[in-house]
């Protein structure tokens, strides 16, 4: 019951950013995606979305290529929590959250009582009943990305994929994100997501993927993976990696600035 | 944000004024009425009482339908606009965006230039109308870029190019009487709606795309979000996309087709909707129908009343519009439209 990539390659015109990938996304655990600007961490995620038509035949769900699966089917697949949206029109929340049930409705259809029923639980599940009459763009980018994470939830794939969910979040919203990403894999989910610092993939323990900038990925157990000379090697900036008591698991850090120069 | 309670009862407010405004269109004219005449001859005609055979004549052949052309045209436009602004995720959209109307005026002047009849230009209004959109969405095609962006272009190249067409035709447009005519059913008038068979050559179409545009009214609210967003929760945009495109079409094509082109209508009347219900297509499909029906129902009322010789209704809805739109902006400024 995985999601398998099998020899994924994919460029830009002449720029390659995705070369021979393979690799297997489980349920019930977190994948965070690493790599510099640019590596193609955010058109591995489409592709696992199902959202690039170019390689029906390199992904498969249960062996079953990603050819095979309708629109509707995909969606009951994989949910996508993009980086933040900024809507050209206003919604109140709870009707942008009830948008998760379409997979479930047909093209002529409306969301009935019982679709309004599994939005207003999503946002249960998220501790967000106060911002549910709330318009969607009178609230933080924190609480849309909350809000965002529960329209998924009504949508109820088997996987989640974020594209970094921290990016635009205050320190107290990312580590609140971090909290959301592992209780989803505790209760089933398989949750990918795309992240700038090394620290996020330590902190939550699970598979890291690293894309190097010749579109190249490795993956394995977050601990094994992630260490000095091979940080060093990916973003070309001196990091350390050490125990730190008081935290109780290993730690990514930049040590200091160095002395001038880059 | 609006609970399910206080829309509903906007929306029979505004089905109300609706009725009122209807029965106002029906007393006033060259030959005025008062509302107990209008009931008693709908009421006599019923019954089959031929005591008001003048006053029946009037209702049911002069007004009711120019009254129908009013509302139906003016909900096709209105809804045609705004699906136009969520589809394309933007609120300065309007339904003549990919060439509806520029199409429409030109198949409607080589019309003109050939003499042809009132049916023959409505037919070529409407043609003309079609092809410039098939033309507007083509060209994304062909560039193998389909953004909402690549479309909006083309929509303008589109447009310029028939409005250089339309020049042509102007300018070697022989009689003056043509010229007259052409520049005339590009203003937009009913006056020469004198039927109901002329009525139903395009309410058919209408009806059927607003029963349409209806339905999918929810999925354009998730269009609207962005079409990745769209895709993500399991939507086929292209296709979806492309009804809608087809159906607001249609909607504006059959519209200008007996009217000529109406300006204002398409692009206002949906930001006065979302200012009385929000955002969400399934409330402000209904209200824009019935706000778009009411509004050209006004203007006509007032285009037949006003002086002897009928006003050209681009002019009273520019004249009306364009400063409804300043207050609305006014009245929206602390949010963004």
């Amino acid at each position: 019951m995985s999601i398998r990539i099998t020899d994924l390659n994919f460029s830009y015109g002449t720029k390659q950013v995705l070369r021979g990938i393979h690799l297997d996304i489980e349920p019930a655990q977190t994948l965070s995606i690493l790599g510099p600007n640019g590596a193609g961490k955010t058109t591995l995620l489409n592709a696992i979305a199902g959202l690039e038509g170019s390689f029906p035949d390199n992904i498969a769900y249960n062996g079953q290529p990603y050819r095979h699966f309708s629109p509707r089917q995909m969606a009951r697949l994989v949910g996508y929590v993009p980086q933040i949206i900024v809507p050209t029109f206003d919604y109140s929340v709870v009707d942008y959250v009830v948008t998760g049930c379409a997979p479930q409705l047909g093209t002529f259809q409306r969301p009935g009582q019982e679709h309004y029923d599994i939005a207003v639980q999503a946002i249960r599940e998220m501790g967000i009943e106060h911002l549910a009459e709330k318009s969607y763009r009178q609230i933080s980018g924190g609480e849309q990305q909350q809000v965002s994470i529960a329209r998924v939830l009504a949508q109820g794939p088997s996987y989640i994929l974020m594209d970094e969910p921290t990016s635009h979040l205050d320190y107290g919203n990312q580590v609140r994100v971090l909290k959301t990403i592992r209780r989803l894999a505790q209760s089933g989910f398989g949750v990918i997501f795309t992240t700038h610092n090394p620290d996020q993939a330590l902190l939550l323990g699970g598979r890291t993927a690293i894309i190097d900038r010749g579109g190249n990925l490795i993956c394995g157990e977050s601990h094994k993976l992630i260490s000095e000379p091979f940080l060093k090697e990916l973003y070309g900036v001196q990091l350390c990696i050490s125990g730190l008591e008081r935290a109780g698991r290993c730690v990514c850090f930049a040590p200091n600035l160095g002395d001038g120069g880059n | 944000m609006m609970d399910r309670g206080s829309y509903k009862k906007r929306l029979i407010l505004a089905v109300g004024a609706l009725a009122v405004l209807t029965l106002a269109a029906f007393c006033l004219g060259r030959y005025s009425m008062n509302p107990a005449d209008v009931i008693g001859a709908i009421a006599d005609k019923i019954a089959g009482n031929t005591d008001t055979e003048a006053m029946q004549n009037i209702v049911f052949r002069v007004r009711l339908p120019r009254i129908l052309a009013a509302l139906l045209i003016g909900a096709a436009l209105s809804v045609s606009g705004a699906a136009y602004q969520s589809t394309l995720r933007n609120p300065l959209v309007s339904p003549d965006l990919l060439g509806v109307s520029s199409g429409a005026s030109t198949g409607a002047a080589v019309a003109i230039l050939f003499g042809f009849s009132l049916g023959g230009i409505q037919f070529f209004a409407f043609a003309g109308g079609i092809l410039a959109v098939l033309l507007a969405t083509s060209l994304p095609r062909l560039l193998r870029n389909s953004s909402n962006m690549v479309l909006v272009l083309s929509g303008i190249i589109v447009s310029g190019f028939m409005a250089s067409i339309l020049g042509i035709i102007k300018f070697v447009s022989s009689e003056q009487d043509q010229l007259a005519s052409i520049v005339f059913w590009q203003m937009g008038s009913l006056a020469h709606i004198l039927n109901m068979s002329q009525l139903l050559s395009v309410a058919p179409a209408i009806i059927v795309c607003l029963i349409i545009m209806l339905a999918v009214s929810w999925r354009l609210n998730i269009l609207s979000f962005g079409e990745q967003e769209a895709r993500t929760v399991g939507i086929n945009v292209k296709r979806l996309r492309a009804l809608i495109i087809v159906c607001a079409s249609l909607l504006t094509a059959s519209a200008v087709s007996i009217s000529g082109t109406i300006g204002w209508i398409g692009l206002i009347i949906p930001h006065f909707g979302r200012l009385i219900c929000g955002s969400d297509n399934t409330k402000l499909m209904p209200l824009v129908a019935i706000l778009g029906g009411a509004f050209l129902l006004v203007i006509d009322t007032l285009a037949r009343c006003i002086t002897s010789a009928e006003i050209p209704l681009s002019i009273l809805s520019g004249l009306v519009g364009a400063p409804l739109f300043a207050w609305l902006l006014a009245h929206r400024r602390a949010k963004m439209i």
